[in-house]
Parts: structure tokens; sequence; C-alpha cells
């Protein structure tokens, strides 16, 4: 669970290293799994807020910020969080900001990994 | 010690976290399978049996706590370890995993050195519960070996036990099919002069080693009373087996009757078991028969004493013998059945007939459970021909018998003291095929002669001392102090075999060194109703063909013929 640092930094290098560590060879495979995931819930998480659909919302705001803070990428995990919690208190009218939000985050976030990624090609 | 290589389940739905995952777990050395959901997981699970399931709590399709559920199901007895992966915080969610069947938690993001240490201390827990049914079911296997063992065992004791009469119909009794194994023993055997042997015994400990005791000590208890043997003979010879072969600290507490239905007494000996009860039928009196010597198998030969009392008993006098499982038998509260029960039980009976089942009714009411550990059995003095006694089965070994000798034996003060010739006699005469139906009568004169001649005499005792149990009392009492300290005298036995052409005949003289008796003055007494003696002699004239007395009193002469046809007829009374 990303907890709050003094600094909210897109993306924490330490954990990038211990996950370039284990994965070794694999490191830039995990990354294009990530970034391919991660495209997938926020259409999912849009569908969601044009359906109304406060539960599915949730769900895909919780996973969303399992792999997030599993990555290292802390803000766009806190965000999810945020994100989350509204979705359990069924306040979906105050939603659309922080989707906005969401998506310039990790727009952020795929630049940061794309360029781990090309020095380990 | 380092985790063996374990083949370990992850089932999570997001493809980076599944990848990131199996690449930690792989390298920690193990075989990782991966499903995406549920569904896929409690199939791979069925089909490959991981030792260890990494599972995320929420996924399509099927959650993880379903999933969850599931494969513990599957997995039945055996331990397979669930860990949730969760990034649930709220106390609520944390407990649904538990309550799903998982044993622990991972949170995100994936600490390694955490998920290492989990899967560790997960595997030790498996392992655990992989030994704790392996043991139970090694204990299972041994226990149904020592049940087998025991129904072996009970089977040729079975056997050993078969010749007793317990059914007899004066007998009535109260024992668990497997008392044996709890030490008790209950025997009883018909005497060939008509009597009837009652033993009960209860050895120290359980399971086989208080059963083995029993076998030895039925052989001797079965095989001496069949060969005539006493009370007196008897009981030496099962202490002194029982001390030889049983360790120290076993032995068995024991009480034998020897009931004689013609001579209307009851010989007792008690050695450790609590009080056993002569009832009397008319009077409602009450005797204990107290305990007055050490239990079989601890007194070593020398100092073992088999002195018995003798009661007098009148017909539907009972006597009650009981195991220390009746008194100790405890209800719910866990108090005793204990004495004062068994007393009260004594205290309202007004029936004589039905003091045996007012006992067992008040034993179950006392304590529902079912009694296994009760030893009870109730000896009445009936008329003996209410008896069916089966006739006495002698092997019939050899066609050639010896049909044409004579033989006299004179045994003498010092022999009187301790041996009784009396089985000796018998087996002797048994040696000719013709008699051996006849075996019954002929012990019955042989004892009712030999106890007439060592006691009136050799011993001097006047038989009218025994008119009441007092005197009974007095007179056996005389007589054990007579013969322990008897310098002179004989009892003579003249054994004359001869063939006849129609078949043969066996004339038996017995003769005493006693003063002698007035023969004219004997044969003409009447028995007087009640009078305890004067039945022996009434007894031989009934039995035997021929009943004469020598003129001086102090011998008495008896025939017994047999004709070669016939297959003996019945005249044995019993």
């Amino acid at each position: 669970m990303a907890d709050d640092q003094g600094s909210d930094m897109h993306v924490d290098n330490h954990v990038l290293n211990a996950l370039r560590e284990v994965m070794e060879d694999e490191f830039a495979l995990l990354l294009d799994t990530f970034l391919s995931d991660s495209d997938e819930r926020l259409r999912l998480l849009r569908q969601a807020q044009a359906q109304g659909d406060a539960q599915a919302m949730r769900m895909a705001a919780h996973s969303f910020k399992g792999s997030c803070s599993n990555m290292g990428a802390v803000l766009l995990a806190g965000l999810c969080k945020q994100l989350e919690d509204l979705a359990r208190r069924e306040q979906l009218d105050d939603v659309a900001a922080l989707l906005g939000h969401i998506e310039r985050e990790f727009a952020i976030v795929r630049i940061l990994f794309k360029s781990e990624r090309q020095r380990y090609r | 010690m380092s985790t063996a290589r374990l083949t370990i389940l992850i089932a999570e739905d997001s493809a980076a976290d599944r990848m990131l995952l199996s690449t930690i777990v792989s390298r920690q050395g193990h075989r990782v399978l991966a499903a995406s959901n549920g569904l896929e997981a409690l199939a791979l699970f069925q089909q490959e049996r991981p030792q260890l399931v990494l599972m995320d709590a929420m996924m399509p399709v099927m959650d993880g706590f379903e999933a969850a559920r599931r494969i513990k199901e599957c997995a039945g007895e055996a331990l397979v370890p669930i860990i949730f992966l969760t990034s649930l915080t709220e106390g609520e969610a944390l407990v649904r995993c538990l309550e799903a069947g998982g044993d622990d938690f991972l949170a995100k993001p994936y600490n390694r050195i955490i998920l290492e240490a989990k899967i560790k201390a997960m595997d030790r827990l498996r392992r655990l519960q992989s030994t704790v049914l392996q043991q139970r079911d090694l204990i299972a296997k041994h226990n149904e070996h020592l049940l087998t063992e025991q129904r072996v065992a009970k089977a040729v004791f079975d056997k050993v036990a078969h010749s007793g009469c317990l059914s007899a119909a004066n007998i009535r009794y109260m024992q668990s099919p497997y008392a044996l194994f709890n030490g008790d023993l209950l025997l009883a055997a018909f005497k060939p002069s008509g009597g009837m042997h009652v033993f009960l015994g209860d050895f120290t400990g359980h399971g086989l080693p208080a059963a083995i005791g029993a076998m030895p000590l039925a052989e001797v208890f079965y095989g001496m009373t069949a060969k005539g043997y006493s009370m007196a003979e008897i009981l030496p010879e099962m202490n002194s087996k029982l001390k030889r072969i049983l360790p120290v600290g076993v032995f068995c507490c024991a009480t034998m009757l020897n009931l004689s239905f013609q001579r209307r007494v009851v010989e007792v000996w008690c050695g450790g078991l609590p009080d056993g009860y002569l009832y009397r039928a008319a009077s409602g009196e009450r005797v204990a028969l107290v305990s007055r010597h050490l239990p079989l198998g601890v007194r070593d030969a020398a100092s073992f004493d088999s002195h018995c009392e003798v009661y007098p008993l009148v017909l539907g006098d009972r006597l009650l013998l009981l195991s220390d499982g009746l008194l100790e038998t405890c209800n719910e509260q866990g108090q005793a059945f204990a004495e004062e029960r068994l007393l009260a039980v004594f205290a309202a009976n007004r029936q004589a007939d039905r003091l045996f089942a007012e006992i067992q009714q008040s034993l179950s009411d006392f304590s529902a459970e079912a009694q296994d550990d009760v030893s009870m059995v109730e000896v009445v003095l009936v008329d003996e021909a209410a008896l069916n006694r089966p006739p006495l089965d002698y092997s019939a070994h050899g066609l050639i018998s010896p049909n044409d000798w004579s033989a006299s034996f004179e045994f003498r003060a010092q022999t009187l003291r301790h041996f009784n010739p009396l089985p000796f006699l018998l087996q002797l005469l048994l040696e000719v095929q013709a008699l051996r139906s006849q075996a019954g009568a002929l012990y019955s004169v042989l004892a009712e002669l030999y106890s007439n001649a060592l006691e009136h005499g050799v011993l001097g005792l006047d038989s009218a001392l025994k008119r009441d149990a007092a005197g009974f009392a007095r007179y056996y009492s005389e007589r054990s102090q007579r013969l322990a300290v008897l310098e002179q005298g004989y009892v003579r036995f003249h054994l004359q075999l001869q063939p006849e052409p129609a078949g043969g005949r066996l004339l038996l003289r017995v003769e005493d060194s006693g003063g002698g008796f007035d023969p004219q003055a004997l044969l003409g007494q009447t028995l007087a109703p009640g009078r305890l003696s004067g039945r022996g002699l009434e007894l031989v004239r009934r039995l035997a063909e021929r009943c004469s007395y020598s003129a001086d009193g102090r011998g008495i002469c008896v025939e017994f013929c047999w004709s070669s046809q016939a297959a003996g007829d019945d005249r044995f009374g019993g």
C-alpha cells in the first residue's frame, strides 16, 4: 500500500531497482505488461463512469491501485485510492475531475517507464 | 533448513502483478502455476495439487474467497495453506479472508523477503499437519491389531473354558463378554461325585496381561475337578502355577466354592475379593463370606493356606459372589455404587429368588452406562434331580482293560494328614472300561466311605455334632485340628475285580484303625428329617449293588457289577 511520502513522486526508483533485480531479462516485459494492463483499466473506469456503475468503478480502481503500488507509481496509486473511496461512497458525481487527473498522471508514468525501458532493451 | 521445492499456485487477475509474483516465487526455487481467475485456479488445483496457494482476493468470474473455500474443500484432511494477496485494509475485509479459509495475507506492494518467510512458515505448518495425519493412521492401525489379537485370545480361551457348567439351572451370572480383558474369570464345573465347584477370579491389570493368567488357571480348575480332586488340592496347585508364571505384582483375587448337593454343605475359600454372601432363603439371614486369605499367586507353596470355611445349607439357600467392579461402578456424578447400596438391596428383598434380578436392577438404575466391569454369580442349593447334568465324559482309550485283578492300599497317619487318595483310586478303577459309565456312583461311594473311615474311624469325630450350624463349624474345626496332629491310624482299601459269566464285579472294602461301631444299630437307624449326618451311608446303600458291614464295625464292603452287553446302566446318581 503506497503511503504518502513527503514529495509524492511519480515513480519510486528504489522499487524500480528492486523490480529490475528480480525480473532480470524480463524487466522490459513487465513494464510493457503493466502499461497495456493499465490501458485496459482506464477504459473500464471510463465505461463505469458512463454507466454510473459505482461497484465496477470501485473494483477497477482498487485493482489499478494495487498494480501501481507494485510498480512504484506512488502518486498514481494514491489517486486510485481516492477514486476507490469515492466509488465506495457512491459519489459518482465527483469523479469526473479525479478521472481526468488519473489519466494525466498515467501519461507521465508511461513516459517515465518507456524511458526506463529504453535503457534495458 | 531450506524449504524443499514446492509447487505453488498463483491466482491473480492483474497480468503485471501475476508476472511479478511468478518471477519472485520461481526465483526462490519453486515451481509456479499461474491462474488469472478463481475458476482457473480451482481447475489448476484439482489437476496439479500444489502444496501452497497465493490468492488474489478480488478476481472476476470467481473471486478469491469462493475459490479458497472450494480449494479447502477439495484438499480434505490435508492442509493446503492459502495466502491472500490483498490491498484490503479494512478489518472486516481481512476477517472475510480468514473466514474463507485463508491462512495468512500478503500486502501489495509485494515484499519478496516477507513472502519468502511466509512461504517457509506455511510449509512448516503443512508438513506438521501431514505428520499428524500419518501418526493418526498408524495409531488406528495398531489399535486394530490389538483388537484382533484380543479377539483371537478370547477365542482360544473360550475353547479352554467350554467344559464348564455356568449354564446349569442353579446358577445365575452376570458378566461382560469381554470380562476376560478386565481380568475377570468365572468358572463352574460339576464334580464326578455330583457336587459343583465354582470359581470367581479377578486378575490385576487389564488387557492381554490380565487375560493370560486365566488360561492356565482354567485348565487346572477343569482338569482337577473332573478327576475328583478337592478344593484343598486344587487351590494350592492354582496358587503355585500363578506364582510361578505371573510376574511380580500380578496376582488373582479369588473366591472358590465347593457345593455338595448330597451333603448339603458348601466349602468356601476367599482370597482378596470383596465379601461374598450366603443368603438363607427361609430366615433372610445373611452371612458375609469374608476374605481370609491372600490372593492366588502371592504366597509360595509352603506358606499357602487352603483352609476353607464350611457352612450347612438347606434347599433354596444361595451364595452370591461379586468382583469389585460392582462396588466400584460409578454414576454420572462420580459416586461409587458401594457396599451400602448393595446391603440396602438385601434388606429390601422379600423373595430370595428375585435377589439377583433386584441387584441387577439397582445397578442399572444407578448408572445407565453399560456395566463392562461387573462380574457377579449366584449359586443356589437345589434338588439334584432338578439339574440337567450331562453324562460324565471319559475318553475311551483302548478296548483292552484289566478285568481280573486285586489291589490293597494302606494309607497311614502321615499320609492321611496331607494326601487325598480318592482321585488316584478313581483313576485306577476307571482303567476298567465297564466301570466308566458308573464313575459318578463309584466316586460318590468311595468319597463317602473314605470320609466315614477317616472322620469317624481314625479321627474319632462324632457326627451328632453336625446337628446345627454352630455345631457344624465346630465339627470341621475339630476335624482340621485332629488331622493336623494325627500320629497313629490308617485307612485301608481293598479292591477286587473279578469277571463273571455275563459281565464282571467290583468288590470294594474299606477299613479303618478306629474303634468301630455297632453295625446293627446303625443299620436300624432311620433318617430323621433335618439331621445333617447319616445321609452318607444311606447314599452308599442306594448307589451300590450290595452293601455290608464287617462284624467288628471297622469295615464296610460294597459291590458294583455290570453286564457285558449293556453299555452300562445309568447307575450313577451324580
